[in-house]
């Protein structure tokens, strides 16, 4: 872990312990997390090591407060003040999503009918960025992913994988969050886009923003994280992750 | 964290219907801007609820407090009815599910729309038809239907219609229920479109009630989800569809069928 | 014209009638809803209406309201659509002076009560004067708001929107307000009143006038009233204001130019005048002098006589 007294810490949790209850399957109880915790600082990239099915993604899903969790602390550091997401209020939660931590998820979650420049704005226009700004940082970001600008008029539920993912990326970054919690954000995507991706995380890094990443790709790994995390050592001491 | 006044505030809100616990106990704040979504099968009690929390169903216990432009909350059932119809019809909105239950359907398109209007005053015809027609417009609605009545529109056309005459006053609330059941498949989606780029966009706070959890991801930034009257479960609307903790909850969201 | 006074006693004396028909009790009842309807301007106070010697549509509510507050000095006169001669009109001043045995006139002037179906005199009224106005439908809501108890509200809390509504659709269809007759008013700057059927001509007649306006609807059992000197303003936009019929001639008997005219076909080849819907009135002028261009036209003098059943 890198050394803590220079930078800000910007996620820091503390005791965190996660089980799921199947109650439509005979109420089987299936513990993820018990106690685990894990430090953050501004400008770091943490990634989170482990076999599949070793709670990686539960994990940043957490962090985003996406997933709730029975035991533990989360916090971020949102507007100067470490923040507790476990706690806090949905709306305070909202507000953090909004400001403070950004999430690249796997797969885009398609909202149909709406147009990429649309998607990748959106982050900026829920800060209260005016359209035409919004739309022309979108644009900047669109193609230094690489999407094509015959694409930006179209929603993206008919692209392939990879241009899905990309409109992911652009949406996940134009805002320029101090947070970002990025899961595969490579996937699907060639080596020059591979490039870029990393291009991205290193800015953010420069800007100061903490970044967590599940990174399949040990080339990408090793090329922009500062530490890793290693999920085998938390997981819980039934051994089963969900 | 915003420091805005809470916009409605409900404590311990029942209602019972003989035996039946329509409403059990249930208690919420709702912030400006906020869409909150309200999920259950039938005989949940959440269009119980929606009733009365727009006023429209007196509850047997409880309060719901509603905090007006000046930041004076009152309760909503300890005010006059002239205050609350007046309320209903500038500070908020209510779409019901068959709109023909919230138009005029004789009236024009463009008179549903200005009526509000006409309501609080406005005596310019010029003015109030000009304000309509931006309202056509915003509910992608043709414009040249502005003086059909809306008996000759489709379901779609009649629910974008009941959305531009409640939204025209302004209003800061607005209740919908099931605003997208009983249409198509195609036209329920550019609906529900429309649904979404107008809250964001006015800022307006939301209470929607349905049985649909697409429509629920889709519109509402916190969800509840009710059962008997109860509410089990409650969260941001995330939280309770990818991570669902109650029993109920759980099996709701396993049921949805995957197309 | 000069009052006439009929008696019609039998051989002891009696008419065989209580004064004005209504027994007293009803008459008491139907007065202390009048104050009451005076006392807030344009608000229908539902009445026990009586069964009448005519069938409802005839002016039932009228005759009951006449009835109530005729005394034996009064001096009646009853007009329809502005005639004196007419059968409707003949009839009820017939009525009045055979269960009243009240002085009657055609002259508007002479009349301290005057029942009207539809019209409102030309010449202007006195604060000695009442007018009494017969009533089809009370409710200016009548064909916007189905629901009694909608109704109800809307005007126990003032939200005439739907109103203005109306006058919206008017626009938007025919590109003006087209209501012609029964334009509803404003009393007061409170409650919403339908007028009875009289022209829009006859609106600002009613605006500040020095008489007492009663209105009555007997089948649908209300009463309703504009004090002297009450404000009465038409319903309209700012941007279209509320406005009179005019007419391209004047009238061809007396010739005037500003009173309500009726259109009355001469003959079978279309020729046509336009003359005063008030006979009384026009009566005046011409005994006054006036003349107006059809004035020797042996067909219009002819038709004089029978304006009464154009009217």
């Amino acid at each position: 872990m890198a050394s803590k007294t220079e930078t800000q810490t910007m996620i820091e949790v503390s005791g965190l312990s996660k089980a799921f209850v199947l109650h439509t399957q005979g109420s089987t109880r299936i513990s993820v997390f018990e106690g685990l915790s894990m430090e953050v600082g501004a400008g770091e990239c943490m990634a989170l090591d482990g076999p599949s099915g070793a709670g990686k993604s539960t994990l940043m899903r957490i962090l985003y407060a996406n997933y709730r969790i029975d035991r533990g602390r989360i916090k971020v550091r949102h507007k100067g003040e470490m923040v507790d997401l476990a706690s806090s209020a949905p709306r305070m939660v909202l507000e953090v999503r909004r400001r403070t931590l950004g999430y690249v998820s796997q797969f885009l979650r398609v909202i149909p009918r709406v147009a990429t420049l649309d998607v990748v704005s959106e982050p900026l226009r829920a800060l209260g960025v005016e359209e035409a700004e919004a739309h022309d940082r979108a644009r900047t970001m669109l193609a230094r992913v690489n999407v094509p600008e015959r694409l930006w008029g179209l929603a993206p539920a008919t692209f392939s994988g990879g241009e899905q993912q990309r409109v992911n990326v652009a949406r996940g970054f134009v805002a320029e969050l101090p947070i970002l919690l990025l899961d595969e954000p490579t996937a699907s995507l060639d080596a020059i886009n591979r490039q870029c991706v990393m291009g991205l995380i290193d800015e953010a890094k420069t800007r100061g923003a903490a970044v967590v990443g599940i990174f399949h790709d040990h080339e990408v790994r090793d090329a922009v994280a500062d530490s890793v995390f290693d999920m085998r050592e938390t997981l819980a001491a039934s051994g089963e992750a969900a | 964290m915003p420091d805005d006044d809470v916009l409605l505030h409900v404590e311990h809100v029942s209602k019972t219907f003989g035996e039946i616990h329509a409403c059990d106990d249930v208690s919420f704040d709702l912030w400006p801007g906020e869409v909150l979504g309200i999920v259950g099968e039938s005989g949940s009690g959440k269009t119980t609820l929606l009733k009365c929390l727009a006023g429209r169903e007196e509850p047997d216990s409880g309060l719901i407090s509603y905090t007006n432009r000046r930041g004076e909350a009152s309760d909503i059932f300890a005010m006059s009815e002239p205050e609350r119809r007046m309320l209903a019809r500038t500070d908020w909105g209510f779409v019901h599910q068959n709109p023909r239950d919230g138009l005029r359907l004789d009236i024009t398109a463009g008179g549903n729309i200005g009526e509000r209007l006409m309501m609080v005053g406005a005596r310019h015809y010029g003015n109030i038809r000009e304000e309509a027609e931006t309202w056509m417009n915003r509910v992608e609605l043709e414009f040249g239907r502005i003086d059909s009545p809306p008996r000759t529109f489709s379901g779609g056309m009649q629910q974008r219609l009941q959305i531009a005459r409640n939204l025209v006053s302004g209003p800061r609330l607005v209740f919908m229920d099931e605003p997208t059941g009983g249409l198509d498949v195609s036209v329920q989606a550019r609906l529900l479109d429309l649904l979404r780029e107008l809250v964001r966009e006015l800022q307006v706070a939301v209470v929607i009630v349905t049985h649909d959890l697409a429509v629920a991801r889709l519109l509402s930034d916190r969800l509840m989800v009710m059962r008997r009257g109860a509410v089990v479960e409650s969260g941001l609307t995330d939280q309770v569809l990818d991570d669902p903790q109650h029993e109920y909850s759980q099996l709701l969201v396993s049921s949805i069928l995957q197309v | 014209m000069s009052a006439r006074k009929r008696k019609t006693r039998d051989a002891d004396g009696e008419t065989g009638y209580n004064f004005a028909y209504l027994d007293e009790q009803t008459k008491r009842m139907i007065r202390r809803c009048i104050l009451k309807a005076v006392a807030v301007p344009g608000y229908q106070v539902p009445f026990g209406s009586r069964e009448m010697p005519l069938p409802y549509g005839w002016g039932t509510g009228g005759i009951q309201v006449t009835a109530s507050i005729i005394g034996r000095d009064d001096i009646l006169k009853v007009i329809d659509q502005g005639s004196d001669d007419t059968t409707n009109a003949v009839s009820i001043r017939a009525f009045f002076a055979k269960t009243a045995d009240v002085a009657t006139t055609e002259e508007t002037s002479r009349a301290s009560v005057i029942q009207t179906r539809h019209r409102i005199p030309e010449r202007k009224l006195r604060a000695d004067q009442i007018l009494v106005y017969q009533v089809p439908i009370p409710e200016p809501l009548r064909f916007l708001e189905p629901r009694e108890t909608e109704c109800r509200k809307v005007h126990a809390y003032s939200e005439y929107g739907v109103m203005q509504v109306k006058l919206y659709e008017d626009i938007a269809r025919y590109g003006r307000i087209t209501t012609a007759y029964a334009y509803p008013v404003r009393v007061d700057d409170r409650y919403i009143m339908d007028p009875s059927p009289i022209p829009k001509f006859d609106n600002p007649k009613m605006d500040n006038s020095p008489a007492l306006q009663l209105f009555g609807a007997g089948r649908e059992k209300r009463i309703y009233a504009i004090p002297p000197y009450t404000k009465v303003h038409s319903l309209d936009f700012d941007d279209h204001p509320f406005d009179v019929e005019t007419w391209e001639e004047p009238c061809g008997l007396c010739g005037a130019t500003d009173s309500f005219l009726d259109e009355i076909i001469l003959d079978d080849q279309g020729a046509r005048m336009f003359a005063c819907s008030d006979s009384s009135f026009c009566t005046s002028r011409r005994a006054e002098g006036h003349t107006g261009p059809l004035s020797e036209d042996p067909l219009a003098q002819a038709s004089e006589g029978g304006r009464a059943n154009a009217g």
